[in-house]
Order: C-alpha cells, then sequence, then structure tokens
C-alpha cells in the first residue's frame, strides 16, 4: 500500500515549532508539516472532529497564519492601492475578506483586514489596520507589501503571537463563559477583551461556514487559553484535515488551490470583494482587466460539483468534454462528511457553471460524472446584526 | 494457514493455492476513515507488486499492491456499501480480495507477524 496522493509536500526547511506544539502532541494530534511548520492535521479522526465542529465547537490552531499590523498616515488610502475593497469605508471593529491582487489582476492572496479603534489588544494608535494572511503566503505577501506601500505606512509583522479559532454553533456559549462579552459581536467584528490579564483580540469570523470566533493572543498565553477552552464541554481541539473539509463544505476557496496568481477575481467567483465605489473609481491592481472581466463575464468560473457515487475526486483532476479532451481543472475535491457525497470545486467554462450542468471528471485513468451546484453544499450560520 | 505481511502493510492470509489480502491495522490507524473502496473483479490477473486497489480515506488516495501474483477470485463485495469495514475489521471482515495464487512460494519472502510487528515498531 502506498499512500501517495494529497499528502501534505514536504518541506525543504526543518520545520519551526509553533506556541501550542507541545500541547497538541500530548492531546494526541498527529503532526504533519504545514506551511514551513509542525501542525496537527487530526486528533482523533477528520469525520469526528469534522461533525463535532459542525454540531459543538472545535478549537482550531491557526497560529500559523500571518498576523500583520499596519499603521501610519493615509493607511487605509495605501492598503487600497493593493486591495480592491472599500477599506477607506470600515469603521473601527468592522473587518472585510478581500484581495492581494497582482499587476495582472491574478491574486498573491486572500485575507482579512480590520480597522483598529482606540481600544485595541496591540497597544497601537487607532487607524491602524489588523490583518490576517495566509501561512503559506506570509512572506510573500510582506515582500509585496513592503515595496509598493511608502516607508510611512509601518509594517509590524505579530510573529509572536498564537492565533486560534473557535467554530461551530456552541462557540458563543463556550467562548462567553471564559471571556465575557463575546456575544455581543456580530459576524465580521472584532473588539479587546481580557483573559487573566493577557489581551485578546476576538473577531467574530472564521473559515468553516460555523459560527464562531478567532482569538489573537500572546504565544506564551496560548497554551493556558486553550487548556481553558477545552475545558468547556462544548470544545474538542480540531486538526486541520477538519478545517479543509468544513471550508469546501462551505465553499470557501483556499489560496494555492482554488485561488493563485493565475485566478482572477471574476473567475474565482469573488466578485463580491469588489467593493461598489472601488469598482467605480478603479485604482487597484489589474483593475482594467478585472473590471473588463466583470462587465463581460470571465471565460472560466469557480463552480462547485457533486460527484456521483462514493469515490472522492481530487485537486489536480480534470473536466474533460465528450472527447476527453481537458475543459476544466478541479482545484479541491474530498468526501465531505455533512453531506455524506465526494464534492469538489473546479474551474469549469462559463458556459457550463450554471447549476444543474452535468460535466466529466477524469481521474488516474478513470471517468467520474458530476452536477454542477450552488455553494456552500451546507449552509452558512454566521450570526448577522439583527439577526 | 499462515499469515504473511508486506512493508506496504498489507496482509496475505495463504491457505493451500488460495489466498486473503487486506491492509493492517497499522496501515488503517494511519489512513484515518476510510470513504472508499475499489477492490479488482473476479477473473483479473495481477503480478506481485502490481496496483490491485484503491482505498481512499477523507485525505488522501492510496493503492493497495498484491503481495504475490494470481488470479483474483474476488474482491469483498461488503466494502462497496461500507468501506469503513476497513477502519473496524482490517484484519477479518475488512479484508480487500481473494487469490488463486500462480507461485506459492512468492509468499515466503514476506514478513511473519513478529517481523512485521518488529518493522512497524522501528517505524
Amino acid at each position: 500500500m502506498s499512500q501517495d496522493v494529497q499528502e501534505p509536500e514536504a518541506e525543504a526547511l526543518a520545520p519551526e515549532l509553533l506556541p501550542l506544539d507541545a500541547w497538541h502532541r500530548a492531546r494526541g494530534g498527529r503532526m504533519v508539516p504545514f506551511a514551513g511548520y509542525e501542525m496537527p492535521v487530526q486528533y482523533e479522526g477528520i469525520m469526528a472532529e469534522h461533525l463535532w465542529t459542525r454540531e459543538h465547537a472545535g478549537l482550531f490552531d491557526v497560529s500559523h497564519m500571518g498576523q500583520l499590523l499596519f499603521s501610519g498616515a493615509d493607511t487605509d488610502a495605501q492598503l487600497e492601492t493593493l486591495l480592491p475593497g472599500d477599506i477607506k469605508g470600515l469603521i473601527p471593529g468592522r473587518m472585510r475578506y478581500s484581495l492581494l491582487l497582482a499587476d495582472n489582476g491574478g491574486i498573491h492572496d486572500d485575507l482579512m483586514v480590520t480597522r483598529l479603534g482606540d481600544e485595541n489588544a496591540f497597544e497601537i494608535d487607532a487607524g491602524a489596520f489588523y490583518m490576517v494572511v495566509n501561512g503559506a503566503t506570509k512572506w510573500d505577501d510582506l515582500g509585496v507589501f513592503r515595496e509598493a506601500l511608502p516607508d510611512e505606512v509601518a509594517i509590524n509583522h505579530l510573529d509572536e503571537q498564537a492565533l486560534l479559532a473557535l467554530q461551530g454553533p456552541e462557540a458563543v456559549t463556550a467562548l462567553e463563559r471564559v471571556v465575557p462579552g463575546v456575544a455581543s459581536l456580530v459576524f465580521m467584528t472584532a473588539a479587546a477583551f481580557e483573559w487573566q490579564g493577557n489581551p485578546l483580540w476576538v473577531s467574530r469570523s472564521g473559515y468553516t461556514g460555523e459560527d464562531g470566533f478567532e482569538i489573537s493572543l500572546p504565544g506564551d498565553a496560548a497554551e493556558a487559553f486553550a487548556e481553558a477552552l477545552c475545558a468547556q464541554p462544548e470544545v474538542k481541539p480540531i486538526g486541520l484535515g477538519a478545517r479543509d473539509s468544513l471550508r469546501l463544505e462551505a465553499g470557501l476557496p483556499l489560496y494555492g488551490h482554488d485561488l493563485d496568481l493565475d485566478t482572477n477575481p471574476v473567475a474565482a467567483d469573488l466578485g463580491f470583494a469588489l467593493s461598489k465605489r472601488r469598482r467605480e473609481e478603479g485604482g487597484f491592481p489589474g483593475a482594467e482587466a478585472i473590471l473588463a472581466d466583470r462587465a463581460n463575464g470571465s471565460a472560466t468560473k469557480r463552480v462547485g460539483l457533486i460527484v456521483e457515487g462514493r469515490q472522492p475526486v481530487r485537486e489536480g483532476a480534470i473536466v474533460v468534454d465528450d472527447s476527453g479532451t481537458q475543459i476544466g481543472t478541479v482545484t479541491s475535491g474530498g468526501f465531505a462528511p455533512s453531506v455524506q457525497k465526494p464534492i469538489a470545486m473546479a474551474y469549469v467554462p462559463a458556459a457550463l457553471a450554471t447549476p444543474g450542468t452535468r460535466v466529466t471528471l477524469s481521474q488516474r485513468g478513470k471517468t467520474h460524472n458530476a452536477e454542477v451546484t450552488s455553494m456552500p453544499f451546507v449552509p452558512h450560520r454566521y450570526v448577522r446584526k439583527g439577526a | 494457514m499462515s499469515r504473511y505481511f508486506t512493508q506496504d502493510h498489507e496482509w496475505i492470509q495463504v491457505d493451500g493455492d488460495t489466498a486473503t489480502v487486506g491492509i493492517t491495522t497499522y496501515a488503517q490507524s494511519q489512513l484515518g476513515d476510510i470513504v472508499f473502496v475499489e477492490t479488482p473483479e473476479a477473473g483479473k490477473t495481477v503480478a506481485k507488486g502490481d496496483d490491485a486497489a484503491v482505498v481512499e480515506s477523507v485525505k488522501a488516495a492510496s493503492d493497495v499492491y498484491a503481495p504475490a501474483s494470481g488470479t483474483v477470485v474476488e474482491g469483498n463485495p461488503a466494502l462497496a456499501d461500507n468501506p469503513a469495514l476497513v477502519n473496524e475489521d482490517p484484519e477479518g471482515e475488512g479484508w480487500f480480495f481473494k487469490l488463486t495464487l500462480s507461485n506459492a512460494a512468492e509468499v515466503e519472502a514476506l514478513m511473519d507477524e513478529a517481523a512485521y510487528k518488529d518493522f512497524v515498531d522501528s517505524l
């Protein structure tokens, strides 16, 4: 037997250890190299962890992700030269999903950006921005930001800071018990809290499709805080394996798989990340190409697929026409524990992107039938204002 | 009857000139939740070391090699409906396929249970 598909790639350098490394091992986490770090891929099993998160609350260590602070004069205007979102319009404590764009309209990274207010956990002036970027791209992102932004914008990489995500319908119950007050946050807002003298920066956000929180805190407090969360009956530690299956069911793209420098926001179905004012004004990298695609339609589109049968179709499989010629590519795929079917994301020609369209996939010499479906595969359960 | 093991974590139970093949308890524990198994069809001939079956976990696909040469008698029909049987009983009800051996001497080169246990302990 050989395990040859879809295992995390070996890293050239010895992986670094994150603040919770010993804690994961003590909890039975199976550690694998990922994005330059040793990370827990699973504890008791991906299926059980996935379903636990959908029903209760899962604690994810995402400390490998990059946490950046931007401060200085006109930081919002400066960030708008690289991101297509309405950054100027963000009020303190509000956050937005955005993209770090390349000059050709391709995507360097996808990210979350928050405007900080007077009270924040980072001892920095109001008007600064907090950003979370992907772990595998953070060093390249820093290079892009440093190159493009003027010296007046200070960039601070919070590499001593841990980042935990608590996700699932019972996350609010569990976290409110440990950090009173967090229940007042709604989806895509953030605020400063404190736990045993440690500053916390808590946002109501995540990447599983469930209600939940992301909590930034000093690395040296992470183990005690994770222990306090897992002492709650609703909470179990969950590995990156289930994080991937959860985000796939939620229809959320993963950078390096569903998004890269060769995909543009319109093909990637991320048109919502192009704020209205920015579409009218332009002035972000690749604006001309992206806005033309938006007006005329992109040649390809990211879609969801439900695959017939039980065999998973994975990243790298191809979409073929009747003569077997490649017309598209599967960028993520696997068995969906909550759907109990194999599902996938793929780029297909725009003419095939309508839900209900049947397509043929080819993987390792075998064909599979699939149907284009609207995403998410599992409904989002975010807690929005007024809900 | 005797049972042999490969370094790729297959087991083969030999009974005269027929044999049953599966993956080991260690292998299933490494794979995690198994969601799909493709077994070979009756009548297919396989040489020692050929890809003979596919096992897929939530996360990854793996090939299962034929530990010895022969002709497939049957694939385990129970795995189509319940691939998790491989997790629950890998060295029993979760078998993959049965073979008529074409060269029974091939299995002599494989590890016995004690040698396989030492091999796994060394990993």
